[in-house]
């Protein structure tokens, strides 16, 4: 695959003496979606901070655009949006407020606007103002959602995205999934329920190795 | 510097919210440096010979113990991982981290401490030294604090060995902070002493932002 952005090629890591997994080779291409399934412990979430370049703890190479993300990890970092297990929200302020801060952090300025819209993407206007700690589990996640929609990214890499999200909102994840494949974006995941088959996600099984 | 301001606005606005992270360390310290005349007894001129070192120790105390929270709750809601994934330098935006935090807590300190300085009997004399010294002298407390900060963010319970890891780096900056009261006091300039504490401050901003984000990405990666 010449066309590949994302290449990683014999990654082995372990935690606490145990194989996570070793000899693990994929890549990723522009409009790709990539599924990593496997049990509870399998090493998925491991797996995306390596990627995300969150964690060192592994062995293998990492290659962005073609060159080693030893070297270039900081044009890797504006490229990609990670959303981990925590929300990466400050409970006492607003969703506004949390989401001018990381537009901040990737270096965009004067966002407001872009950061209502992408609260209205997820399905918030009219929360805009309110503290976070007053929102449900799932209110929260989606203001961490609205993040990939205040900037552009060319890959998203995320930790169980449907975790307390309801069924209508599990629909539209896979929607904007969609929209972002066709826009020629990339897309790594984990989650325990399978992914719509009209996304033509590939699935890498850890549990399997 | 947008970045920078944006990420101060952000933690002070929060901390302000909060409440216990600015008033917590400010409590602590009138109500300590409060205990001394009981402790040692109301004698006015025993008091003013003391008052100096215990305003000094007390200010550092209160400022270390607030640093123990300056990246806990970035690292409990995972904001810090957003902040090393940013992709944006990690030197402003530590800086902006740090001089925050200072502004919710070592500027409040210094600016109620001339009051302590009335309970404690120091001389007049001594009022702006004693201003001026904390002023500077709990920037470069915050600073050094938030190596240790940033080494033990990740453990359980840091507390006690972040006050290992960080007492013995405050030992100057005391030093110079209480001999800058003291000097003031006896009626000398006490120029050189906010001048040595100045170079400190120079110092510790141009170098331990590099160590305080070399730190927490040790901290993140697990």
């Amino acid at each position: 695959m010449s066309s590949a952005i994302l290449q990683c090629e014999q990654l082995y890591s372990e935690r606490d003496d145990r194989v996570l997994f070793a000899d693990l080779s994929f890549s990723l291409a522009a409009g790709e979606i990539l599924q990593i399934a496997g049990p509870n412990g399998a090493g998925k979430t491991s797996l995306l901070r390596i990627l995300a370049g969150l964690s060192s703890r592994f062995e293998g190479e990492l290659r962005w655009r073609g060159q080693s993300m030893l070297h270039n990890c900081a044009q890797f970092h504006r490229e990609t949006h990670y959303l981990g297990h925590g929300a990466g929200l400050k409970a006492v302020l607003s969703p506004l407020e949390n989401l001018r801060w990381s537009c901040a952090l990737r270096g965009v300025s004067q966002a407001d606007e872009a950061i209502f819209g992408a609260l209205d993407k997820v399905g918030l206007s009219g929360y805009e103002y309110h503290p976070c700690l007053a929102l449900s589990a799932g209110q929260q996640r989606r203001v961490n959602l609205a993040r990939l929609f205040c900037s552009s990214a060319a890959l998203w890499i995320l930790d169980e995205p449907f975790t307390a999200i309801d069924q209508k909102g599990v629909a539209e994840i896979e929607s904007w999934l969609a929209e972002f494949k066709t826009a020629g974006g990339m897309v790594l995941l984990t989650s325990h329920q399978p992914l719509s088959p009209s996304l033509g996600a590939n699935v890498i099984d850890l549990g399997a190795h | 510097m947008s970045l920078v301001w944006a990420i101060m606005r952000r933690d002070m606005l929060a901390s302000l919210r909060r409440g216990s992270e600015w008033s917590n360390p400010l409590i602590f310290f009138v109500m300590v440096c409060a205990l001394f005349p009981l402790g040692i007894g109301p004698d006015p001129k025993q008091l003013a010979v003391l008052a100096p070192g215990i305003l000094w120790v007390v200010a550092l105390l209160a400022s270390m113990l607030a640093t123990d929270s300056l990246f806990r709750s970035d690292f409990d809601d995972a904001s810090l991982e957003q902040v090393l994934l940013s992709g944006s330098p990690l030197f402003p935006q530590v800086l902006a981290k740090t001089l925050a935090h200072w502004c919710m807590t070592g500027l409040p300190l210094s600016l109620v401490s001339p009051l302590l300085g009335v309970l404690l009997q120091l001389p007049t004399s001594g009022m702006w030294a004693l201003l001026l010294s904390l002023a500077i002298g709990t920037v470069v407390l915050s600073v050094i604090g938030a190596i240790g900060a940033a080494l033990t963010v990740g453990l359980r319970k840091g507390g006690l060995l972040l006050s290992l890891i960080v007492l013995p780096l405050y030992i100057p900056v005391l030093i110079f902070g209480s001999s800058a009261v003291q000097t003031a006091v006896e009626g000398a300039s006490y120029t050189p002493q906010l001048a040595l504490l100045g170079a400190l401050l120079l110092g510790a901003i141009a170098l331990a932002p590099l160590a305080i984000g070399a730190a927490l990405r040790i901290s993140v990666d697990q």
